[in-house]
C-alpha cells in the first residue's frame, strides 16, 4: 500500500485580472471564479501518472480552505484522485500553518511520496513544501520537471536558475512542481459523475489541536504602481535615436 | 539591537549578485549589523568577495565537503546554528533562496516573509502577490526571529570598497545524508547571466522557430546582453526552459530591456517591471507590450532586427 498525498490549494483563477479591492483590505474575490492552483494540478497529474505507471496504490488529495474547496477537490477526484480530505479553515493559513496540518495527516495515512505545488499563485510564498519536508525530516526536491522513482528513491531534475539541476533522494520525500513537470489531463464528464460517488471527508482546522495561529499581520494591501506609457517610434532609425538620447547605446 | 545574517550564493567560486542585492536590503534597516555566511567545499574567494561588500561587518565561512553543492536539507541545520546570534535571517528569492530559507524557517519554528521588495523598518515590509498584481505592507512579530527573502530585482547591489572581517565559523549538527547532489547542466553561453545583465533581449511566439531565435541572440550579443524568452517561446521550444522570463520564470531588473515580439501577457509583464527602459518591437501595434514599454516600435520584427544590428554597428 504505497499512498501519494498531494496538496490542492483553492486560488482565484489564474486568467482572471486581479484588483485590489479600494479600502486596501485585500483583492476582489467576490463573484470570482476559482480554480485549482495551476501548479498544484501538475502535482496532482504527476500522482496520477506514477500510480498509472504501478509506482503507487492511491492517490489522496488533500485542501485546507473554507467549505467550498470541496469544488476543487471533487475537481482532483475527477482527474483521477482516490479519495480527499478538505481540512476546513475559514481563515487563510499560513505556509508553516499548512504545513503542521500536512504533517498531522503523513502521521496517519503514512505517504511516500507528498506531491505540492512549488507556489500558490495568490501569495506567491513558495514555502509550504520545504516547511513541510523540514518539519517531518525528510527530503525535499523542489521545482521539479522530472521525476524518475526507482527502488525506494527518486531522481528529480529541478529547474534552477543556472539551468537544470539533478538530485537524488531516499523515499518518503516532498516534490514540489515546476511548469514543465508534465501537462494536466482535462477531466471528462463521465468521470465529473464518478467523482460525486467518491469519499470527500472533511476534518475541521480545530479538531487538529495544532497552533496554526497567523504569526505576520498583513497590514494593508495596494495596486502596484503602474508604468507610465511611453513614446512610439516609426522606424529604426528613430529608435535608435531615442536609446542615444537615453544614453543606453 | 538588529543583527541581519545572510546565506550567500555561490557557484563555481563567484559570489551571485543577489547576495550583494540582500546586503543592501538589510542596510535599509537602521542600525542593523550585517553578517555574510558562506557555506562551501572552500569558502576562500567567495568569502573575500563577500568581505568587500560595503555594509557588511563579518563574513563567517563554514567549510565542509558537504557543503560543496548547495543542497537545502543540508545546509538548512547549519543556518539554523548560526542563527542563535541574529534577530534576522535573509537570503535571496532566487531558486537557491526559494528553497533553503523556508527549510531554515520552519526548523527555527517561525514562519518565512517572501520576497521582500521595500523596507519600512525592521519588522515591517512591502512585497508582492498575487504575480505583482497587490502589493502588501506586511508586521513581523518582534518576539521571533525573521526569516525572510530578498527580491533580487528590488534592489540594486551594495558597492565594493568594504572590508569585513572574515571568520571560521564551525558548526556541529548532524547532517543528512537523504539528499544528495548528482549534477548541474548549464549551457555556457559566455554571455551575461539573465538574472544580473545590466542588458536583456528576449524573444517572443513570433519568432516562430528555435532557428529564427538566433536573431535574437545575435542582436544580444551585438548589444552584449543577456538573452531572454517568453514563456510562449520557451514552451514552443524555440528558447531553452532558463532563458523564461515572467513570473514562473526570472523576474530581473535590467537597464535596458528590448522585448522582440512578444506580446505582453500579465505574467510576462510581471518578470520585467522593474527594468528601466523597455523598447518593444511588435508587429501587432494593439499589443499590451506597449502600454509599459518606454520605446515602442510597430514592425516586422525579421526586417527590424537586421535594420537595427546594423544601425549599431555604424
Amino acid at each position: 500500500m504505497s499512498k501519494i498525498l498531494v496538496g490542492l490549494k483553492r486560488v482565484v483563477d489564474y486568467n482572471v485580472r486581479v484588483r485590489v479591492k479600494p479600502d486596501g483590505t485585500g483583492v476582489v474575490t467576490d463573484g470570482v471564479k476559482m480554480s485549482i492552483n495551476p501548479f498544484d494540478e501538475i502535482a496532482l497529474e504527476e500522482a496520477l501518472r506514477i500510480k498509472e505507471k504501478g509506482g503507487a496504490t492511491e492517490v489522496i488529495v488533500v485542501s485546507i480552505g473554507p467549505a467550498d474547496t470541496q469544488q476543487q477537490l471533487r475537481t482532483g477526484l475527477a482527474m483521477g484522485a482516490d479519495r480527499a480530505i478538505l481540512v476546513q479553515a475559514d481563515a487563510a493559513v499560513e505556509p508553516l500553518a499548512a504545513a503542521k496540518v500536512f504533517l498531522k495527516l503523513i502521521e496517519k495515512e503514512a505517504p511516500q511520496i507528498v506531491l505540492l505545488g512549488k507556489q500558490g499563485i495568490d501569495d506567491d510564498n513558495s514555502q509550504t513544501g520545504q516547511m513541510l519536508a523540514a518539519l517531518w525530516q525528510r527530503p525535499q526536491a523542489t521545482f521539479a520537471s522530472k521525476i524518475e522513482l526507482a527502488g525506494g528513491k527518486a531522481k528529480v531534475t529541478r529547474e534552477v536558475d543556472a539551468g537544470l539541476e539533478t538530485i537524488e533522494v531516499d523515499l518518503p520525500a516532498v516534490f514540489t512542481t515546476d511548469l514543465r513537470l508534465n501537462e494536466p489531463r482535462y477531466v471528462k464528464l463521465p468521470d465529473i459523475m464518478k467523482a460525486k460517488k467518491k469519499p470527500l471527508d472533511t476534518v475541521t482546522l480545530a479538531s487538529l489541536g495544532l497552533d496554526t495561529a497567523p504569526q505576520f499581520k498583513t497590514l494593508k494591501f495596494e495596486a502596484p504602481a503602474s508604468r507610465t506609457k511611453g513614446i512610439m517610434v516609426k522606424d529604426v532609425g528613430e529608435l535608435v535615436a531615442a536609446l542615444k538620447q537615453k544614453g543606453l547605446v | 539591537m538588529t543583527k541581519i545574517l545572510i546565506v550567500a550564493e555561490h557557484a563555481g567560486g563567484k559570489l551571485n549578485a543577489a547576495t550583494a542585492k540582500c546586503v543592501t536590503c538589510a542596510s535599509a534597516i537602521a542600525g542593523a549589523q550585517i553578517d555574510i555566511a558562506v557555506f562551501a567545499a572552500n569558502a576562500g574567494d567567495v568569502a573575500a568577495q563577500a568581505g568587500a561588500l560595503t555594509g557588511v561587518k563579518k563574513v563567517l565561512k563554514i567549510e565542509n565537503a558537504a557543503n560543496a553543492e548547495p543542497l537545502a536539507a543540508v545546509l538548512a541545520p547549519q543556518v539554523v546554528a548560526l542563527a542563535a546570534n541574529y534577530t534576522h535571517v535573509f537570503g535571496p528569492s532566487t531558486t537557491y533562496g526559494k528553497d533553503l530559507m523556508p527549510r531554515v524557517a520552519a526548523l527555527l519554528g517561525v514562519g518565512q516573509l517572501s520576497d521582500i521588495m521595500a523596507v519600512e523598518s525592521a519588522y515591517k515590509f512591502r512585497r508582492p502577490v498575487y504575480a505583482g498584481n497587490a502589493i502588501v505592507t506586511v508586521e513581523a512579530p518582534q518576539d521571533k526571529k525573521l526569516v525572510a527573502t530578498v527580491r533580487a530585482a528590488s534592489f540594486q547591489a551594495a558597492a565594493t570598497g568594504g572590508s569585513a572581517a572574515i571568520e571560521a565559523a564551525s558548526v556541529t549538527v548532524d547532517l543528512p545524508v537523504h539528499t544528495r547532489f548528482v549534477e548541474r547542466s548549464a549551457a555556457a553561453t559566455g554571455r551575461p547571466d539573465l538574472q544580473t545583465a545590466a542588458r536583456v533581449v528576449s524573444g517572443g511566439r513570433a519568432l516562430g522557430s528555435a532557428d529564427n531565435f538566433k536573431i535574437i541572440f545575435s542582436l544580444a550579443d551585438k548589444l552584449k546582453a543577456g538573452v531572454g524568452a517568453s514563456r510562449a517561446a520557451v514552451d514552443s521550444g524555440y528558447a531553452a526552459n532558463e532563458l523564461q522570463v515572467g513570473q514562473t520564470g526570472k523576474i530581473i531588473s535590467p537597464e535596458l530591456y528590448v522585448a522582440v515580439g512578444i506580446s505582453g501577457a500579465i505574467q510576462h509583464l510581471t518578470g520585467i517591471k522593474d527594468a528601466r527602459t523597455i523598447v518593444a518591437i511588435n508587429k501587432d501595434s494593439e499589443a499590451p507590450i506597449f502600454e509599459v514599454a518606454d520605446i515602442g516600435l510597430v514592425g516586422d520584427l525579421f526586417k527590424v532586427l537586421p535594420e537595427l544590428e546594423k544601425a549599431l554597428n555604424g
